[in-house]
């Protein structure tokens, strides 16, 4: 199929009202047949994402193709809560490029909905990216929808399996541990745990690796504790 | 629709060597030189596949250099192109003298691992050997009739030339045999050459002539490029890293090569360059 007939498609659908309908786009999302004129219907899909268009946008994010697929993530991003049960359900086993992706977009949600699954694929998920995604998402978590008795508990949980993957031999994650343990540090402040989180924030700023001291570094001046010299 | 069929992530390191049958380093050593082809041609793979810097090791990979026993219907040299490949992982500079006579070898295979491996260990006393490999310029650089490759294998020397000429006194002579690979007509080949230009005279146009090589139609292209800029560590690139049609893996691997150029181990306080990179690689968890 050509662009003339998606376009056209698309204004045939729309005669009715002024912006094309949910259905025509989602249709020319699954009819593209090359790259470009996926990532060209993804594009217009996303700028307008409604409820129907959840399974659509999620087929997209296990289609391989990086540049479609971060816009279908930001599509589903924008509809936020709406996003997170199907997102959650449909999380796909077999590709861990389509799993990133759908952690990624629940990491920018924050839903706490999201914790049992961010915690075992931060911790334990065959794909690194997985695992950075993940972790990183294990900050920013709006903590404040769980009921109090659950918060703690769960807070207590993220802490541990981020200073575990703190201790990775892989460098990027124990890059994304850091990026997750200063948000936590700063939904957490002040208290015991923050003082623990500063604490091994300091250790790594003299890490092995360069990225891995300078994020470290970053993340004391974030939580606002200044790295001193060892 | 897919691109291709998904590929096993290629920013981490396999699991195969949870899969290598084991050795001992004296039996791969005595593999070497057995009777059996087959078992010298996976020795040599195993010792640089383990980075066995045992000087026997190393010893008995440079005689491998010169086999004449293990030959293919095409007249070419499986072990020695496996021994050129391991010689690079071992950090030994016993093996330049035989790498550079591989240089001369009628295997083009063995005429690229040994560019190649020259490259990694860092001996810029072989650039004029590797020079002579670009006389002739593009006429002298392109495909061979009925063969997968060029005339000669551009891009390993190309890079290991980027990599050992610069502050030489062979400096001059490279930018000029480098140079006019720039208008090569494979695009591979023009951003090796880009990459060689950059490392070799610091000039931002060919770090910028990397950053367009970020929009190439080729996604493995656009995947080099990445690979390039962050080794050789262009800033000005960072902005279009981020925002490059590839994998955030290969993104945030490539920045991370820019925030390393970055950073002083002594100097606690970082550039705003350094945390715009940080910020950057943020986002591509």
């Amino acid at each position: 199929m050509t662009d003339g007939v998606i376009d056209q498609m698309i204004v045939t659908h729309s005669a009715a009202s002024p912006s094309p309908t949910p259905e025509a786009l989602i249709a020319a999302v699954e009819q593209a047949d090359s790259p470009e004129r996926l990532l060209a219907a993804v594009q217009r899909l996303a700028a307008s994402p409604s409820e129907v268009s959840i399974p659509t946008l999620i087929r997209v994010l296990g289609y391989n193709n990086a540049g479609a697929a971060s816009l279908a993530m930001q599509g589903l991003v924008q509809l936020g809560a709406a996003a997170v049960a199907p997102l959650l359900d449909q999380l796909d086993d077999y590709n861990y490029g389509a799993r990133a992706w759908a952690i990624r977009a629940l990491v920018a949600i924050r839903d706490p909905r999201a914790l049992e699954v961010l915690l075992s694929a931060a911790a334990a998920d065959f794909a690194p990216s997985v695992r950075r995604a993940a972790t990183k998402g294990l900050g920013t978590l709006l903590w404040q929808q769980l009921p109090d008795h659950q918060r703690w508990q769960a807070q207590a949980r993220t802490l541990e399996t981020l200073l575990t993957i703190a201790q990775d031999s892989d460098w990027s994650l124990r890059y994304a541990a850091i990026v997750g343990l200063q948000g936590l540090a700063l939904a957490l402040a002040p208290s015991r745990e923050c003082n623990r989180i500063q604490q091994q924030l300091q250790q790594m700023t003299t890490d092995t690796d360069r990225a891995v001291l300078a994020r470290a570094r970053y993340a004391l001046t974030v939580v606002g504790a200044a790295p001193e010299t060892a | 629709m897919p691109e291709s069929p998904l590929l096993p992530e290629r920013d981490q390191p396999s699991s195969e060597l949870a899969e290598a049958p084991s050795l001992t380093v004296e039996q791969a050593i005595a593999q070497l030189t057995d009777p059996d082809l087959s078992l010298r041609y996976y020795a040599a793979w195993w010792l640089g596949k383990f980075r066995v810097t045992d000087p026997a090791a190393v010893t008995a990979l440079i005689a491998a250099l010169e086999d004449d026993s293990d030959r293919t219907e095409l007249g070419g040299y499986p072990l020695r192109r496996n021994a050129a490949r391991a010689l690079g992982k071992l950090d030994d500079r016993r093996a330049v003298p035989g790498l550079v006579r591989c240089l001369s070898c009628d295997d083009f295979y063995v005429r690229e691992a040994a560019a190649q491996s020259l490259g990694m260990l860092g001996d810029a006393s072989c650039v004029p050997e590797l020079l002579k490999l670009l006389v002739g310029g593009l006429a002298a650089a392109q495909p061979v009739p009925g063969r997968p490759h060029l005339a000669q294998p551009v891009e390993a020397v190309v890079e290991a030339v980027g990599a050992l000429a610069p502050q030489t006194p062979w400096e001059a002579e490279a930018i000029e045999r480098v140079r006019p690979l720039l208008n090569h007509s494979l695009r591979r080949v023009q951003y090796a050459a880009a990459r060689a230009m950059y490392q070799l005279t610091r000039e931002a146009i060919y770090g910028d002539r990397l950053v367009q090589a970020l929009s190439d139609p080729d996604v493995n292209l656009r995947r080099v490029a990445l690979s390039d800029l962050g080794a050789v560590g262009y800033l000005p690139a960072a902005e279009a890293i981020a925002t490059a049609a590839a994998e955030n893996s290969f993104k945030l691997f490539s920045l991370k090569g820019l925030l390393e150029q970055q950073i002083y181990p002594e100097e606690l306080q970082l550039s705003t360059a350094a945390v715009q990179l940080i910020e950057l690689m943020d986002s591509l968890l």
